[in-house]
Order: C-alpha cells, then sequence, then structure tokens
C-alpha cells in the first residue's frame, strides 16, 4: 500500500481540479476549460485505481483510513476510509466524470467552465461521501453536493428546470435534516461521538432505534427513491443537462443505497428487520407499478428515469430480504445500474443534440441513418432489460434468487420486471430505432463521432464485462457484505 | 456613613480605555467635520476608521482575560466583552467600507453626520456589551437606538426612510419603556440594579417572586424588541425596508452581537435563577420567529425586506440555543447552548455583511437595488458577485460547507441535548421553509437572464473585502473549530457562579 493519502486525493483532486476551471476559465476560452476539465476527471480516476490494485479483499475492516481531528469542539473527525462496498463507488463516480465531461463537450456552450467545474466539485464531494466514516463528515458532503447539481439543473436545464431544480433540492434537503437529528442523537447518545464505527457497535433500545431507521429512512429514501417519494427524480431527470442525468442516475441514486448499507441497517439492525416488510412491500410497488408506469411514458428521459427508480427497487429489495446473495446482488445491480442508466441517458443524450427533442414519436428509423448508434444503443437497452450477458442480468437474478428463499410470492413479483423492463425498453427501442424513417428530422441525422464512440465504448465495456465476468467486483465486496449479514444478525437490544 | 467612608475613588479608567477613547474620538471627528468641506469629507471617513482601528488596538491592549468591574461596579470587562466588542469594531468598519461608494452617490448622506452617528452607535453597543448595571445596560441601548433613528432618517427626502424612521423611533421608544419598567420592578423584587449583586440575592432566596416574574416579561419584552423577534418584530420588515441600504447593513449586523451580550448579561448573568420562567419565554419566542420570519419571507419581493424576515427567523434560531442552557435545573450544559447561540450570532453577522454588501454593490445612484429581480442574471454580469452572494445565501440556508450550517448544528445539539427534540424538529421544519427564499435568490441570479448589462463598478479595497468576506464564510465553515472554541472560552471566563 502506497503512503500517499489516497482517498484525500480522490476527494480533493477533483474539487480543486474543479475551483481551477472556474478560476481559469472565461466565456472566451471555453476549449481549455473543457480540456483542464478533462485533465482533471482522468487524474481523479487514475488516483482512485490504486484502491482496486491495492485492496485486501480478504478482510472487512475499513481500508486507506485517513484520520485527523477535525471540529474539536464536537469531537467530529476528518475520518476516511473505504471497504469492499464503498471502494466500488468510489471509483465508478471517478469513472462516470469523465463520461460526464465528454458528453458536455460540444453542447454546453455558455458558462463552459462553471459546467465543467460544477461537475468536478460534485464528483470530490461524492467520493466524500461514499469514504466519509465520520457521521457529520458524511452529512456535509451528503449535503453539500445538493448544491452543484442544483445549479446544474437550473442553468443548463430544460424548459421547466426551475421547477425541477427547486423539487430536488428541497425534496432531498426535507430528508436530509431528519437525517440530521438523528444524528445529533446518535452523538449525544453515544456520549459524544461522530464516528459511523463507533454507532455501529452501540447497543440501542428498540424506541429509538426505531425512530432512527425512519428518520434514516426519511433521507435515503428520497435519495434511492423510493416510491412514493420518487417524483422528484423524473422532473429532475427530464430536465437536467445530459451530464447532470447521468450523474444523477449513475452515482447520486446510489446515495440512498449507500445510506441503507452504512447507516441503516447496522445502527437498527433490529428496526431493520420490524420493518422490512414495509421496505419490501416499497420496493415491489417500486419494482411493478413504477414498471408500468414507465411502460406508459412518452418522454425517453422520464421512461429511463421511472425504468432507473423499478431497478433501485430491486437494490432496495435485495438489502432487506438479509441474505449475503440478495445484498450482492443488489450491489452488483448498483454498479451495473450505474453504466446501463448512465449509457440510456447519454444515448438519449446524443439524439437530443440532433434532433431537439426526447418524445418518442418524433423518432423512427434512426437505424437508418444511425447505424452504429443503433448498435450501441441495442446493446444498452438490452442491460436495461436484464438480457444474460450483460451487466443488468447479473444482479436482477441474484436478487430474484435471493428472493424465493426468502418468500416465493415476493419472488414472483419481483421477476415480474424480467418482462416489464423488457416491454418498456425494448418497446421504446422498437419505436424510436426500427421502422421506416420516421420525419426529416430523422433522415438529416449523421451518425455518431469519434467522441461520442469513445464514451459509449468505454460505457459498453463497462456494461458487458460485469455482464460476463462478474467476478472481479463480487470478490471485493464479499467480505465486507458477509460481515455486515453477520453484524445485523447480531441484536442491539440490550 | 463616616467620612472616611465617603471618600472620592477614582475609578479604573483603563478598563473602559477603549470607550473613553472612541468617546473622545468621535467628540474630535464632530468636531473636525464641521471646519470640512464637501469635497474633503474623506478626512472624516478616514478618521472614523482610524478611530475603529484605534479603539480596536486599545480593547487588544487593555484585554487581561480577567473579569474586572469599574465604575462602582457599573461597567465590567471580560472577555466575551473583549471578543464582543472586537467583532463589533470590525463589523462597523467593513460596513462603513461597503457604504462608501453608496453614501458617496447620495447628497444627503454624503455629511459627516453618517460617521459620527455610526461612532456613536458604535459606543453605544460597547457600553451594551460591557454594561454590569441595568442603567448602564439602559444608557448603551438608548444611545445606539438614537443614533440609528437619525441615521435611518438621513436620507432626509425619502417617504419610506422617514416613514421607518418614524415607526423605529415610535415602536423603540415603547421597547426602552418596558425595559425600564422591567427594570423599575426587578429593582423592587430584590432591592438591586447591579447584574452581579441581583444574581447573588436571587441565589440567596431574595426577592418577591411575582414581581420579579413581571419585571421578567417586561425586560424580555424590551430585550426582545431589540432582537427583533416575533411578537416584537414588527418594526424589522420597515426600518430594513426604508433606510438606506448603508443604514441597513448597519442596524442588520454589529447591533446584533451587542443584543446578544445584553441577553448574556441581563439573563444569565444576572436572572439565572429563574431561568425556568425566561426559558419557556425565549422558547416561544424563538417558535414564533421562525415560523413567521420564514413564511413571511417567502412572500417578498424586494430583497431587503426579505433578509429582514430572514434576519428575524435567525434571531429565533439563535434564541433557541438559549432557551436550552439549563436543563431541569442544571446548569453543567449552558457553556455548550449559549457558545452555540453566540457562535451562531458572529457568523449570522458574518453572513449578512456579506448579503447586504452584495446590494450596495449593485446599487448606484438613484437605483437602490432592492428587488430580488434586480439580481436577475448577475452570473452573467459578474460570476463572482454572484457566487459570493450565493454562498451567503446558501450559508443563511445552513447548507454545508457554509459556516451556516455549523452554527445552525451547534444550537440544534443543544437542543436536542436539552431533550427538546419537538424543537429541533420544529427548528428543521422552518429551515426548510427557509431554504426555499434563499434558493429563490439563487435562481434568480443564476438561472434567469441579467435585466441589466450595466458592468458592476466597484473600487479596489470593496471588491478586495467583499472577496474575503466571501472566502470567510466558505473558510470558517470548512474550518469552525477556531471559531467555536473562541466563543465557548470566553463565555467561560465570563459566566460564573
Amino acid at each position: 500500500m502506497s503512503g500517499l493519502p489516497l482517498l484525500s486525493l480522490a476527494v480533493w483532486v477533483p474539487i480543486f481540479s474543479g475551483l481551477f476551471v472556474l478560476l481559469t476559465g472565461s466565456d472566451r476560452n471555453s476549449p481549455l476549460a473543457r480540456m483542464l476539465a478533462l485533465v482533471g476527471a482522468i487524474a481523479g480516476l487514475l488516483i482512485t485505481l490504486p484502491l482496486y490494485t491495492g485492496f485486501d479483499t480478504t478482510t472487512h475492516t475499513m481500508q486507506f483510513v485517513e484520520l485527523a481531528p477535525w471540529i474539536r469542539r464536537f469531537n467530529i473527525n476528518y475520518h476516511l476510509g473505504v471497504d469492499g462496498i464503498s471502494m466500488l463507488f468510489v471509483i465508478l463516480n471517478s469513472f462516470i466524470t469523465i463520461i460526464v465531461v465528454l458528453a458536455g463537450w460540444k453542447v454546453i456552450e455558455s458558462k463552459v467552465a462553471q459546467y465543467n467545474a460544477g461537475f468536478l466539485i460534485m464528483s470530490g464531494l461524492l467520493n466524500g461521501i461514499f469514504s466519509a466514516l465520520d457521521g457529520m463528515l458524511f452529512y456535509v458532503f451528503f449535503e453539500a453536493s445538493l448544491i452543484p447539481l442544483y445549479l446544474i439543473i437550473g442553468v443548463w436545464g430544460g424548459p421547466r428546470r426551475v421547477y425541477a431544480a427547486f423539487k430536488f433540492f428541497l425534496f432531498t434537503l426535507m430528508g436530509s435534516l431528519l437525517f440530521l437529528i438523528s444524528l445529533i442523537y446518535l452523538y449525544l447518545y453515544s456520549g459524544g461521538s461522530f464516528s459511523i464505527q463507533d454507532w455501529h457497535q452501540l447497543p440501542l433500545p428498540m424506541g429509538p432505534q426505531k425512530w432512527i431507521f425512519l428518520a434514516f429512512l426519511a433521507a435515503f429514501a428520497v435519495k434511492v427513491p423510493m416510491w412514493p417519494v420518487h417524483t422528484w427524480l423524473p422532473d429532475a431527470h427530464v430536465e437536467a443537462p445530459t451530464g447532470g442525468s447521468i450523474v444523477l442516475a449513475a452515482i447520486a441514486l446510489k446515495l440512498g443505497a449507500y445510506g441503507f448499507l452504512r447507516f441503516s441497517l447496522p445502527i437498527a439492525p433490529d428496526a431493520s428487520h420490524e420493518f422490512s416488510g414495509l421496505i419490501v412491500g416499497l420496493s415491489l410497488v417500486a419494482v411493478v407499478y413504477i414498471g408500468f408506469v414507465a411502460l406508459v411514458q412518452e418522454d425517453m428521459k422520464k421512461l429511463v428515469a421511472y425504468s432507473s427508480i423499478a431497478h433501485m427497487g430491486f437494490v432496495t429489495l435485495g438489502f432487506f430480504i438479509f441474505s449475503p446473495l440478495g445484498m450482492e446482488g443488489a450491489l452488483v445491480q448498483m454498479v451495473s445500474h450505474g453504466f446501463v442508466a448512465g449509457a440510456m441517458f447519454y444515448c438519449i443524450g446524443v439524439m437530443y443534440d440532433r434532433v431537439h427533442s426526447r418524445l418518442i414519436a418524433d423518432y423512427g428509423g434512426v437505424v437508418n441513418t444511425m447505424p452504429k448508434f443503433a448498435a450501441f444503443f441495442m446493446l444498452f437497452a438490452m442491460a436495461n432489460a436484464g438480457l444474460p450477458a450483460t451487466s443488468g442480468f447479473v444482479g436482477e437474478f441474484m436478487v430474484i434468487l435471493a428472493s424465493v428463499k426468502f418468500n416465493f410470492w415476493v419472488a414472483f413479483a419481483a421477476a415480474s420486471t424480467m418482462i416489464l423492463g423488457a416491454a418498456y425498453t425494448l418497446w421504446m427501442y422498437k419505436r424510436v430505432v426500427f421502422g421506416a424513417v420516421g420525419n426529416h428530422h430523422v433522415a438529416e441525422l449523421t451518425d455518431i463521432t469519434a467522441r461520442e464512440f469513445l464514451v459509449l465504448i468505454l460505457l459498453a465495456v463497462g456494461a458487458l464485462g460485469m455482464g460476463l465476468y462478474p467476478q472481479p467486483v463480487t470478490d471485493v465486496m464479499h467480505s465486507s457484505v458477509n460481515e455486515l449479514l453477520r453484524h445485523i444478525t447480531v441484536s442491539k437490544i440490550q | 456613613m463616616t467620612l472616611a467612608e465617603m471618600q472620592f475613588v477614582l475609578p479604573d479608567l483603563r478598563i473602559a480605555g477603549a470607550e473613553i477613547f472612541m468617546l473622545a474620538m468621535t467628540c474630535l471627528v464632530l468636531v473636525v467635520d464641521l471646519f470640512v468641506k464637501d469635497k474633503n469629507r474623506t478626512i472624516t471617513y478616514v478618521l472614523t476608521q482610524l478611530t475603529l482601528v484605534g479603539t480596536a488596538a486599545i480593547t487588544l491592549a487593555t484585554s487581561t482575560g480577567q473579569i474586572s468591574y469599574t465604575f462602582s461596579n457599573m461597567f465590567v470587562s471580560d472577555l466575551m466583552a473583549d471578543l464582543l466588542k472586537f467583532l463589533v469594531y470590525l463589523s462597523v468598519m467593513v460596513v462603513l467600507f461597503y457604504s462608501r461608494a453608496y453614501v458617496l452617490d447620495r447628497a444627503q448622506m454624503a455629511k459627516g453626520e453618517f460617521y459620527v452617528l455610526s461612532l456613536f452607535a458604535t459606543l453605544g453597543m460597547m457600553v451594551m456589551i460591557s454594561a454590569s448595571h441595568f442603567l448602564t445596560v439602559y444608557i448603551g441601548i438608548e444611545l445606539l437606538s438614537l443614533s440609528l433613528y437619525s441615521m435611518v432618517a438621513m436620507n432626509r427626502d425619502s417617504i419610506p426612510s422617514t416613514e421607518a424612521a418614524m415607526k423605529y423611533f415610535v415602536l423603540g421608544a415603547l421597547a426602552s419603556g418596558l425595559l425600564l419598567y422591567g427594570m423599575s420592578m426587578v429593582y423592587g423584587a430584590t432591592g438591586t440594579l447591579e447584574i452581579a449583586a441581583l444574581a447573588s440575592r436571587l441565589f440567596g432566596g431574595e426577592g418577591n417572586g411575582i414581581i420579579l416574574a413581571f419585571g421578567l416579561v417586561f425586560l424580555i419584552a424590551g430585550i426582545a424588541f431589540k432582537l427583533g423577534v416575533v411578537p416584537f418584530h414588527m418594526w424589522i420588515p420597515d426600518v430594513y425596508h426604508g433606510a438606506p441600504t448603508a443604514v441597513t447593513l448597519f442596524i442588520a449586523t454589529a447591533p446584533k452581537l451587542a443584543a446578544f451580550a445584553v441577553v448574556i448579561r441581563v439573563l444569565v448573568n444576572g436572572l439565572i435563577v429563574a431561568s425556568r420562567d425566561w426559558q419557556m419565554m425565549l422558547i416561544i419566542l424563538s417558535v414564533l420567529s421562525m415560523g413567521v420570519g420564514n413564511f413571511a419571507a417567502v412572500a417578498q419581493t424586494n430583497i431587503k425586506r426579505m433578509l429582514a424576515y430572514s434576519a428575524i427567523s435567525h434571531m429565533g434560531f439563535m434564541l433557541l440555543g438559549m432557551a436550552t442552557g439549563v436543563i431541569g435545573g442544571d446548569v453543567r450544559f449552558i457553556f455548550n447552548a449559549y457558545s452555540s447561540s453566540m457562535f451562531y450570532v458572529v457568523t449570522y453577522v458574518l453572513t449578512s455583511l456579506g448579503a447586504f454588501g452584495t446590494i450596495l454593490l449593485l446599487s448606484r445612484a438613484g437605483f437602490e437595488s432592492d428587488e430580488i429581480s434586480d439580481f436577475a442574471g448577475l452570473n452573467k454580469r459578474n460570476s463572482w458577485y454572484a457566487a459570493i452572494m450565493m454562498m451567503m445565501m446558501f450559508s443563511m440556508a445552513g447548507i454545508p460547507f457554509f459556516v451556516g450550517f455549523f452554527a445552525k448544528f451547534s444550537v440544534l445539539q443543544a437542543v436536542v441535548a436539552a431533550g427538546h427534540l419537538w424543537l429541533a424538529l420544529a427548528a428543521i421544519f422552518f429551515s426548510l421553509v427557509g431554504a426555499y427564499y434563499y434558493l429563490r435568490v439563487v435562481k434568480v441570479m443564476y438561472f434567469d437572464p441579467p435585466v441589466s448589462s450595466l458592468p458592476i463598478k466597484a473600487t479596489m479595497d470593496v471588491k478586495l473585502l467583499m472577496s474575503l468576506n466571501g472566502l470567510a464564510v466558505a473558510l470558517i465553515g470548512i474550518f469552525p473549530n477556531g471559531l467555536m472554541m473562541l466563543c465557548a472560552t470566553s463565555l467561560t471566563s465570563t459566566i460564573s457562579f
């Protein structure tokens, strides 16, 4: 293991390169801002790679730990570290940042420096969330990450961007303020510690556990998002620029799920068991009901947004059936969804840049004018539908398998996603891509450029690679997942 | 009384050295200004700033960290007083910096009186902060208030300004009356006006409970008026809105520090025995303020008025900390709670300076820039000023990494520690409402197209100071420990039982 503070670098390199882009960029030298942002994003990814190569898969303890006092007055520490669960997301996030910078390369023409800086700063903050081991540090990153996304949606978004930006911000803030209160409660109850690992060991009576669980749920359910607090997501996705949608789908949604693993389950295990029925129920509603909702969408971005909610329903389902297979399946699903949903939004972005419409009805026969693009889009649509050999299949299959053991009818309902997912994704794909050329816009389309090709191939490698050979990902998370499951079988009530 | 006891004792003037220097210099500035022509008013300005620097130097030099009384125990100097006074000077200096161009653009304000009154108001705040006797408290408050009344009316031909000054004066006089009445009742109940003596008599079980309780109600009403919390808040929106922005900036910043000191002196140093009574009152005031302040702010289109309601809600939030120090008669947690409140006030003043400073920056001769819509597209006109204003707004909304978040957090943890979970929940609910209108300002600056393409002129020093102000809000937000500790230390050396 190298002596460098890798996690600090993973957090602060993107943030400082973002600030640097902000300081050097003006409206006149957009190309420079783009290049600097790309360099920053690539540097950010390179820094995180040693996290994988230097990772010890045999232990569940936190690795690459950094600990320094931050706010002594409240015993808050600058405490970073990753285990097999969070490490993957740090890397995924740094990877997606490159995609995002490339995705906005040509399309974003006003305030280019601010746009790229926003994403870089956001990327650093997100890495901070995934690697924070101090409750307050986590919260600070968690809430600060709202600011860049609020601005990105509001400044570079679509026609209803203001509504979407406000809804996104206020919905999330509502949940996280309750989260803050429970963090304060835990701090006082534990006798003055903000360390998440201390909280994991802290015995708690059932009453407080329930309240803490519900407060956590308020924060994380909004982020995931779970039905019925999901309504901000379609709005935010539809109005956000392509890059914003990609980050939102690929990373931001994972924060809620990650919060369940880091906070809800280990801190309030008894309440988690108590409320598992509720969560499983809400997850199934997300999978089935939202699946049907996705089916009737006329806006492609909205359709993919709803399909994201359905896929995240799988993730929460996998967590709350308390089996290693389910949990690992859920984690694989999270990583896979990062690639696939990101890619879906990118594909829609590619078409939107040319036609300036997201409505399915405005397309038709795209394959005739954009054959290369259609091939990529096909791959990602299949992955989104969960076709075997794509990454979408692995996670869903693991979760369904685990839920059969849990309860047949739960598994039955969950498996309906195989049909629904295929239905809404492929039906959309058929209407958009196949058939005769729909209108003169489609007729005038030009196929993807080298830059777009690069982005798509990067995402395709991720989606296919994980589908064919998921072991590098599952190996890493194995010990951490087992430890977490062992931990939550032990009651905290004394 | 024998003759020996009646000997005249010269009070220790060093303890009040800063105040004496300030008074002397203010008189000097007043006289000098008489002989200065309009085009040379810079002399007055420079002298005023030098006075503040000099006073700050004296305060630093004479600071001992000990509690020392002078003028027959009417005046006290301790660490909290030194710290708060220092922050008051700093804040007034920044106010004068920011308002320099604004004042120059307006003929009626470009006279020496603005500076002289600022200095008198500062002196009033210093007296308030160092008061250890009810009469000193009263003198300080009156000196501050009278100066402020005239400053609000300074833009003589402006009808809103005159109206605001009139309202401020009438309501302020009423509040002073309430305060005096409360003091007289406390005197009636305990036989002393000296804060330390009052505390020891109350500890000894002396004092008529009912009269004391009535006195307390009037005292709280008077103080609540000065802080501007509901239901004694009516003057705040009108005065903030009507006053020239430079004066609004003044009112919105340093006096909050002085009012906080009065709360500590009167309620904590003097009446801690009655904490059960006044804590309940403060809780009511605080919840009302957060509710009315935040909801009313949502409906505003004028940014000064919006910030006025936001000030009401912030003072309400700050009072939460003051209301949760003594838990069931247990005083172990008071430092935790009160230092959180102090941190809250200090950071609020810092943020407020930046927010009103930006309004001043955008206004020109004949244009006040006080509508929220005047900020439209600021990001396109000047992204740095937009970024500063955005930081102020996010800080006030309590979003990390800005300092306002840690202010809210530290008060909230005191509230939860006191077991008032429902109060904490109310506070976060109102914060959520508050976030909406702060976000709206950000929205106007970033999402809307600019309505004006005029370049924003500012002198180098103001630019630099604005930038420092903005960076301070971000940097203290990232490293809040120092300031938190400073507040805690200064309070521990001030409050003793």
